[in-house]
């Protein structure tokens, strides 16, 4: 892997999440200078900013896109116990040409009593929804039902998960088979109050989210959660960012016809790995679920890849090095090893080939 | 199968200095790695970071590879529709064919690139295409070599041609070297002129090399070579090569050659002596080409099985104790000893790209040489490869279209990862998102056809393009849009006193029972093309349907009421009594709504007195068309 691109990001402080939109031409920043940025990719690649304001009166610590059957809307959440929405307005014309764009605030969320860790947009098919969870352990789920009017907000879930939280991640399985459902994890570092990862169901007749199952043998803090992306599998496959990389699978055991709770979750632990030797802090999947990625404390941001076996290795590592950004940009390390000494590359080997087409 | 692991490679993020955590973000084909810190409080940092892309060294962003992979494309998708129900020799040539033509595609990618290596100025470019070149020579070596192995599977005695044949493919500077000795003053005298007649005697080009020398001639000329479509069996031609073995043995042992050292070598080497082959290491240059010459020297009826003893002993030999194989050599090893998976795993990880594990792996799979390994994992692998290099072309631009057809052909998952993917298509143009759709529709994906046009719906409604954006949610069947947007198109027209878009509204067609408000701002566009027309009784007649009907909103009916005007004030009497009643009691439906909405809501007087001048107009206009209605209905024509 090689790096073939530095941006200067601009912020005057930390920066805390970079998200990608749905097709990957625009990107969000948000940083502790209570800031995000928004950059759009032009053709030749290039990022430019096209915007940048100010969102909270604190360390924003997450910011996510909507899906663009939405328009194009953000969300962030932060240190100052709120979370935003954001709506890009199509600016004057001038604008434009300068490259800018305006976003302005739709709504605040304001329930929380203390720092909102993480926000989240549920699946599409779910309509326009927004999930915060906070560090008073409180999962909030609330719904836009006019898509076209984004000032109007009502919290339909209010989910007490008793301990401190610190992410959330929804199962973006869209399949009638399986009932909405999200993951929430808990940083609170007690290993003596259980576990630490709770899954959530929705009950169709109740119409309430009810707990499906709770993670027993994570018991340290887990800072990332990620399920995965479904691919047409029965089980859910759901990645963990603790003082480890785990990954589970969740196989939904079959209903009884007169079971009204939650669907029973069966938990297998799929793979393990300390490599990081330190907390963990992020989990991510690529788009096809084929790659994990896990950021840690020593510095590094691993990937993850299983074979067809569904054997799980480490296929490649990131590490800040320290050395200065040089003006160029990098070039790929082609992978000459293969070739060493036992082939010659002259003019005239090819020469032989093309002459002994003839032969084939 | 058992797995060696492999070292992850690690690659440094420059300016992400030690003690800094690394953030990161998956995007389309690359991750996005920035600096940060993981920490619960409000924490600090300095600013100004940078945030890297980094991606993969994947080499689909070369345009020259690009051909490979467009080419190689069609080979692929005509190697799927192969007819199962062929005899199995005549596919057996089919599969020999399209493996042909899959060695050449690469060829010809080949020199392409030698061209630019050796053309260009700039020394980066160079090394960097030299270096692809380097690496198609060895997957096309190996391609070859699975060829001659698996899928042609020749059988002893054709074996050691094929394998000869591949060794001269892929050592072919000896004619360069013999052109220039020939050309010279006086050949025999050339300093490379027994290196030559040495390295043709090595390949086994005997013809060419006793045309360089006369002596050693008739040993040579008596050579057997074995004849695949001959009368003769492998046995007759064992017995008749021992002969002649044996005849070359004679001959050194008689000395007859010990007046010239170079003819004695080459005796030496017709006698396979092992010895006199490794002096020669830096004509062979290869192992594998020690191996084909042992063979061809001393066991040229070796069988398929046999080829692994062989191959790991000339290896053996052939580097020296310093060296180490490197991860070519294995795969050759790998193939030599039959074992197709090793092949493919090897490759898998030596190379950077899944294009050539994931064609070659297709096309033995087709031969059903998987299968028979491994019940497991034969189709499996296959699937698994192609997804991983058609995942990768998705990333792409232009080459994403090239994968869908990849998909097609994985029974299992290519349906649901197509799924997942065409729905990343950055729709950059109109033109783009239709293309999208329509592998989508070809496919049945009706989800994904309304997210896309759902998408591009919003779109246009945000840049206020209101025609496109109806179209657009006509398509995606969303029958809430589209009734938000002839919302916006009526306000449009309250507002301007002109339709926008008339083409799109006048030709919906069927598309206009999508939702009420549609059908209305349809009927409404009639209503206006007939007063254009001046074919009133028809346009009276449908303005009264639409409120009779209840098609128009209550809010629409007094700028229905409205239009209405300039047809009761004709000359003509064209609304008929009845329907100048039904015109009244909508007003008086209307006024008495009004009349309760207005008690909630207070309006400016000046509002008021507007509306009321309005419906006192109405009302007089309807009383004076009531009279002359009934006046012309009672009238009895003369």
């Amino acid at each position: 892997m090689f790096v073939a691109r530095s941006i200067a990001a601009d912020h005057k402080d930390l920066i805390h999440d970079v998200s990608y939109d749905f097709h990957g031409r625009r990107m969000a920043t948000c940083s502790s200078d209570q800031s995000v940025k928004v950059w759009d990719k032009s053709e030749n690649g290039e990022w430019h900013c096209t915007a940048s304001w100010k969102t909270h009166s604190g360390s924003v610590w997450r910011v996510t896109w909507a899906h663009p059957e939405f328009g194009q809307v953000l969300a962030s959440c932060s240190f100052d116990r709120t979370a935003a929405v954001w709506e890009e307005i199509v600016g004057e014309s001038n604008d434009k040409q300068r490259g800018l764009s305006h976003w302005i605030k739709r709504t605040t969320l304001v329930d929380s009593r203390t720092s909102v860790t993480d926000v989240k947009f549920a699946p599409k098919h779910m309509g326009l929804m927004l999930t915060t969870c906070s560090a008073d352990g409180v999962v909030r789920i609330y719904e836009a039902p006019d898509v076209m009017n984004l000032s109007q907000w009502s919290l339909q879930h209010e989910i007490s998960c008793k301990l401190s939280c610190s992410c959330i991640s929804w199962n973006p399985s869209s399949s009638r088979a399986h009932p909405p459902m999200f993951a929430v994890g808990s940083d609170d570092s007690n290993v003596t109050y259980g576990g630490k990862v709770q899954i959530y169901e929705y009950n169709e007749n109740t119409r309430k989210y009810s707990k499906a199952e709770t993670l027993m043998t994570v018991t340290d803090a887990v800072h990332d959660i990620a399920f995965a992306p479904n691919l047409g599998r029965s089980f859910h496959v759901l990645a963990i960012a603790t003082k480890d990389v785990r990954i589970f699978k969740l196989v939904p055991m079959r209903k009884e016809s007169t079971s009204t709770g939650p669907t029973k979750l069966e938990v297998q632990i799929v793979a393990q790995f300390d490599n990081h030797n330190s907390q963990v802090w992020r989990v991510s999947w690529n788009i096809t679920s084929t790659l994990l990625a896990s950021s840690g404390d020593d510095g590094c941001v691993r990937l993850w890849k299983a074979n067809y076996m569904d054997n799980w290795k480490c296929t490649g590592i990131l590490k800040g090095d320290g050395s200065p950004l040089t003006g160029s940009s990098g070039q790929p390390t082609a992978m000459s090893t293969v070739v060493g000494s036992s082939v010659q590359t002259s003019q005239s080997t090819l020469n032989g080939i093309k002459k002994c087409q003839t032969l084939c | 199968m058992e797995e060696v692991d492999v070292e992850p490679t690690v690659t440094n993020i420059p300016a992400a200095s030690d003690g800094k955590h690394l953030g990161f973000a998956w995007g389309p084909g690359d991750i996005l790695v920035y600096e940060t810190l993981y920490k619960g409080s409000d924490a600090k940092g300095s600013g100004c970071s940078f945030i890297h892309e980094v991606r993969k060294d994947e080499d689909i962003y070369s345009p020259i590879l690009r051909k490979l992979f467009n080419e190689s494309h069609h080979i692929f998708v005509g190697l799927q529709t192969i007819r199962e129900d062929l005899p199995s020799k005549n596919k057996k040539n089919q599969f020999v064919s399209i493996s042909k033509n899959y060695r050449s595609v690469i060829r010809a990618c080949m020199e392409e690139l030698q061209q630019v290596a050796v053309s260009t100025k700039e020394a980066a470019v160079a090394t960097q295409y030299g270096n692809q070149v380097s690496i198609l020579l060895a997957i096309e070596l190996i391609w070859n070599l699975c060829e001659v192995l698996f899928i042609d599977a020749a059988p002893a005695g054709s074996l050691l041609l094929h394998l000869l044949d591949w060794v001269r493919l892929h050592k072919a500077d000896v004619d360069e070297k013999a052109r220039e000795v020939l050309q010279s003053e006086s050949p025999a005298e050339h300093r490379d002129y027994w290196d030559v007649v040495v390295s043709y005697v090595l390949q086994g080009r005997l013809e060419e090399a006793r045309s360089m020398y006369k002596l050693i001639d008739t040993l040579l000329s008596r050579m057997p070579f074995y004849n695949p479509g001959g009368n003769q069996t492998l046995t007759e031609f064992d017995v008749k090569w021992r002969h002649w073995h044996d005849e070359v043995n004679r001959c050194l042992q008689d000395n007859s050659f010990a007046s010239n050292r170079h003819l004695e070598i080459i005796c030496k080497i017709l006698a396979g002596d092992e010895d006199t082959l490794l002096e020669h290491k830096e004509l062979l240059s290869t192992w594998y080409h020690f191996l084909v010459t042992r063979l061809l020297f001393s066991h040229p009826t070796v069988k398929p099985t046999e080829l692994h003893y062989y191959a790991q002993s000339c290896l053996t030999m052939f580097l020296d104790s310093r060296s180490v194989p490197e991860p070519l050599d294995n795969i050759l090893l790998a193939a030599f000893e039959f074992d197709i998976h090793q092949v493919i795993k090897d490759c898998s990880i030596a190379l950077n790209n899944w294009w050539f594990v994931a064609h070659l792996t297709d096309l033995l799979d087709h031969c059903k040489l998987l299968q028979s390994h491994n019940l497991h994992f034969g189709s499996n692998l296959r699937e698994f490869l192609l997804l991983e290099y058609a995942s990768g072309l998705f990333t792409h631009h232009s080459l994403w279209q090239l994968a869908v057809d990849y998909f097609d052909h994985c029974p299992e998952f290519g349906h649901v990862y197509l799924e997942l993917q065409i729905e990343r298509v950055p729709l950059d143009t109109e033109r783009k998102a239709l293309k999208v759709l329509r592998i989508c529709d070809q496919r049945q994906m009706s989800e994904q056809v309304r997210s896309i046009c759902k998408i591009m719906a919003m779109r246009a409604l945000r840049n206020n393009r209101l025609g496109s954006a109806l179209s657009w949610s006509i398509r995606a069947k969303d029958a809430a849009f589209a009734t938000l947007i002839s919302e916006r198109f009526l306000q449009d027209y309250c507002t301007r006193g002109t339709f926008s878009d008339l083409d799109l509204i006048d030709n919906l067609g069927p598309a206009m029972l999508l939702s009420d408000r549609l059908t209305f701002l349809g009927k409404y566009r009639e209503f206006h093309k007939l007063y254009g027309e001046k074919r009133f009784g028809e346009a009276a007649k449908l303005l009264l349907s639409l409120m009779t009907a209840k098609i128009a909103p209550r809010s629409f009916w007094m700028t229905l009421l409205t239009d209405a005007l300039p047809l009761l004030e004709q000359k003509e009497v064209i609304f008929s009594a009845d329907q100048t009643h039904e015109l009244m009691f909508c007003l008086e439906e209307l006024t008495s709504c009004l009349n309760a909405s207005a008690l909630g809501s207070p309006k400016t007087s000046q509002d008021e007195d507007i509306e009321l001048t309005k419906v006192e107009l109405l009302r007089l206009s309807l009383a004076r068309n009531l009279a002359m209605a009934i006046i012309k209905e009672g009238t009895v024509e003369a």
